[in-house]
């Protein structure tokens, strides 16, 4: 390393290295460049999905065609899945604030394997632009749903390989950060953090990495099944070839069950930071907070096969099945406790990120238990494939994972970019989302208990009213995030400029940084003495802090 | 560096002997992976075929891998993640075995 002191003790945003502008960006090898790459890579994603779902409200909003034809409204729910899982919140948390915030809160200058970790944003980029570009494409975009069952993907002429292909690789990117970051927690912690003495963002995104590099890869290779079946007419999943449709279902779902874990954790670890922030007290069992996420993580690999209920498999594993998805709900319920009894006589400020967290709590009650009732076997046969899972897994993914992201946006942002947004503009845009958010998601609750199957381009007149106010709710849904986004990216030029280090008072590591933080991210080692969350006890924020204003 | 060169000649210090009775070894169990291959053994079919296969990639892992000369740590984690891949096999089978007309 032949850079100085003085050259690294810049702010990361203006650090002058081989390359300048563009170039500067997407040739860095620091991970906080990095995080910000992904930032607003999955930006510009999550707009395309937006648009997608706004679209295929605006379809819903009276029976018959409205906008679109039975087609395109197949291949746009199909992308809208597509991007918001692989592009949006699989990356959300881990590979924006994980990439950004977990070498800083292990007092770390960087990630284990810088070089590494700017390879999976390329791969991250290839794979989201293939998926995309499937919709340009000769032959039309994919029409399989984000599930890809077989036999519909093997005898579908649309686009399934580069979509598919384009999955393989944002797999990829997702084991290697996996990796990145279990090398990190292991290897680069600062002298005196312990286990026990690591931030619960951490421990989360900990938990989360080793689901990334234990059940991706077993996705990589059967969506790569998926593209040979297709090309050489392999029979592995097909009947008509002889395999096995099932098998596939299961391979599937052993990915794809945990990527919900893999959206979830890290925002519960973002949650888990915010609440005791703004209560001033330090987290209620923090144990077993930290200790429910490796459950969570380990608990949540092994109850994939309650998406197939009705797939016909043998009653002992759906009976094995429902038990376990009944005892993910325990550490999950572990952690909601623990933040409510944080908040017990704290010295609660009703900032935006407390906001979000709390709407985290709240809709993720909601999500949790609206996915106990399809994990009992019986109701499970009834509701199986309509708007009611639809509406569940919006309360976990949306208003769990995305408002944790928003709470992490909001939480964040100034120490990444030295300028604090208009806190009353996200107070209001918070509101505004959160009112949307149930009035587009509640009723498909409403409508999917009544028989609305999900994935439908027509209804029956029953459901109009249902779907009626589910679009209109997507209007204010969208109003609200345009509020928040708008103040946010405004706040990037014009907010005011922040450089205070620890503006909201907490306690872990990213707080000793400077606001923007330094290349390497400290002015000195950092030495941890005290747990992440033990107001007024910290030995390591106070002598650092005192050095500043002095 | 001291300590990699150290690995290193940890590596190699059971001689190419070793590698090649670790090498007949999986060759044998090959063998009997074509041999068991057409015989019925009921439920146990797809078990006997996972334990051979699960012994030999073993013997890659420890040997030809050298998960013998690593760290405790290290060894802890390719475990968990064999358990995890031997859990979830086990939970696959649940449907498979007790599968009944699919």
């Amino acid at each position: 390393m032949s850079s100085t002191t003085s050259d690294v003790n810049v702010s990361y945003l203006d650090y002058k290295g081989k390359h300048s502008g563009l170039l500067g960006w997407i040739t860095s090898v620091d991970h906080k460049r990095i995080a910000i790459l992904y930032l607003v890579s999955m930006l510009v994603f999550f707009s395309v999905g937006v648009t997608f779902g706004f679209l295929m409200r605006l379809e819903l909003i009276a029976p018959g065609k409205t906008i679109m034809e039975p087609q395109t409204y197949n291949a746009i729910f199909t992308l809208h899945g597509l991007i918001m899982i692989f592009l949006f919140i699989i990356p959300g948390l881990p590979a924006v604030f994980g990439n950004f915030f977990l070498p800083i809160m292990v007092g770390a200058p960087d990630v284990a394997f810088p070089r590494l970790n700017l390879f999976s944003w390329y791969l991250f980029i290839i794979g989201g632009l293939l998926a995309i570009a499937s919709i340009f494409m000769p032959g039309g975009a994919p029409d399989t749903g984000w599930t890809f069952y077989i036999p519909y993907s093997i005898r579908t002429t649309t686009n399934v390989i580069p979509a598919l292909f384009g999955a393989v690789l944002l797999g990829f990117s997702s084991i290697l950060t996996g990796i990145n970051f279990v090398v990190t927690v292991h290897r680069l912690r600062a002298k005196g953090m312990t286990f026990w003495k690591m931030p619960l963002f951490v421990w989360s995104t900990y938990a989360t990495a080793w689901i990334q590099v234990l059940v991706t890869p077993i996705i990589g290779i059967t969506l790569l099944m998926v593209i040979v079946e297709r090309t050489l007419g392999v029979g592995m999943f097909d009947p008509a070839l002889g395999g096995d449709p099932v098998l596939f279902q299961h391979l599937f779902w052993i990915y794809s069950h945990p990527a919900v874990y893999i959206m979830i954790i890290p925002a519960m670890g973002v949650i888990s930071e915010v609440i005791p922030v703004f209560a001033q007290r330090t987290i209620f069992g923090y144990k077993f907070v930290a200790g429910s996420s490796i459950a969570i993580a380990f608990l949540g690999s092994l109850v994939w096969a309650h998406h197939m209920f009705t797939a016909g498999m043998s009653n002992t594993a759906m009976i094995i099945f429902s038990a376990l998805t009944f005892m993910v709900s325990i550490p999950s319920a572990i952690k909601v406790f623990n933040w409510v009894a944080t908040l017990y006589k704290g010295s609660i400020r009703t900032e935006p990120p407390l906001l979000f967290a709390l709407g985290f709590i709240f809709l993720f009650a909601i999500g949790g238990f609206t996915g106990l009732i399809p994990g009992a076997l019986s109701v499970n046969l009834n509701i199986h494939d309509t708007s009611f899972i639809v509406g569940h897994f919006h309360y976990v993914m949306f208003g769990g994972t995305g408002f944790g992201i928003f709470a992490a946006m909001h939480y964040w942002w100034p120490k990444m970019f030295g300028r604090m947004y208009n806190r009353t503009a996200a107070k209001t845009g918070f509101w505004v989302l959160f009112t949307g958010f149930n009035l587009l998601y509640f009723p498909m609750f409403i409508m999917g208990w009544l028989g609305m199957p999900r994935r439908y381009y027509d209804y029956l007149p029953e459901f109009h009213i249902y779907h009626l106010i589910s679009t209109v709710g997507s209007w204010i849904l969208i109003t609200g995030l345009t509020i928040l986004f708008t103040n946010l990216i405004h706040a990037l030029r014009k907010g005011e400029k922040v450089t205070e280090r620890n503006y909201w008072n907490g306690e872990t590591l990213e707080w000793i940084t400077p606001t923007p933080p330094y290349v390497f991210n400290f002015d000195k080692e950092p030495v941890v003495e005290a747990g992440p969350y033990e107001y007024k006890r910290n030995d390591v924020l106070e002598p650092a802090l005192e050095e500043e204003k002095a | 560096m001291t300590e990699e060169n150290t690995q290193v000649e940890k590596s190699h210090a059971h001689g190419y002997g070793h590698y090649i009775i670790i090498w007949f070894a999986l060759l044998i169990l090959t063998g009997l992976t074509v041999a068991v291959a057409g015989l019925n053994f009921g439920n146990l079919t797809i078990i006997t075929a996972l334990a051979i296969a699960g012994l030999k990639s073993f013997f890659v892992l420890k040997v030809f891998m050298h998960l013998e000369n690593e760290g405790k740590l290290f060894t802890l984690f390719v475990y968990i993640s064999i358990m995890f891949l031997v859990i979830t096999l086990a939970l696959l089978f649940a449907d498979y075995s007790f599968l009944q007309g699919r």
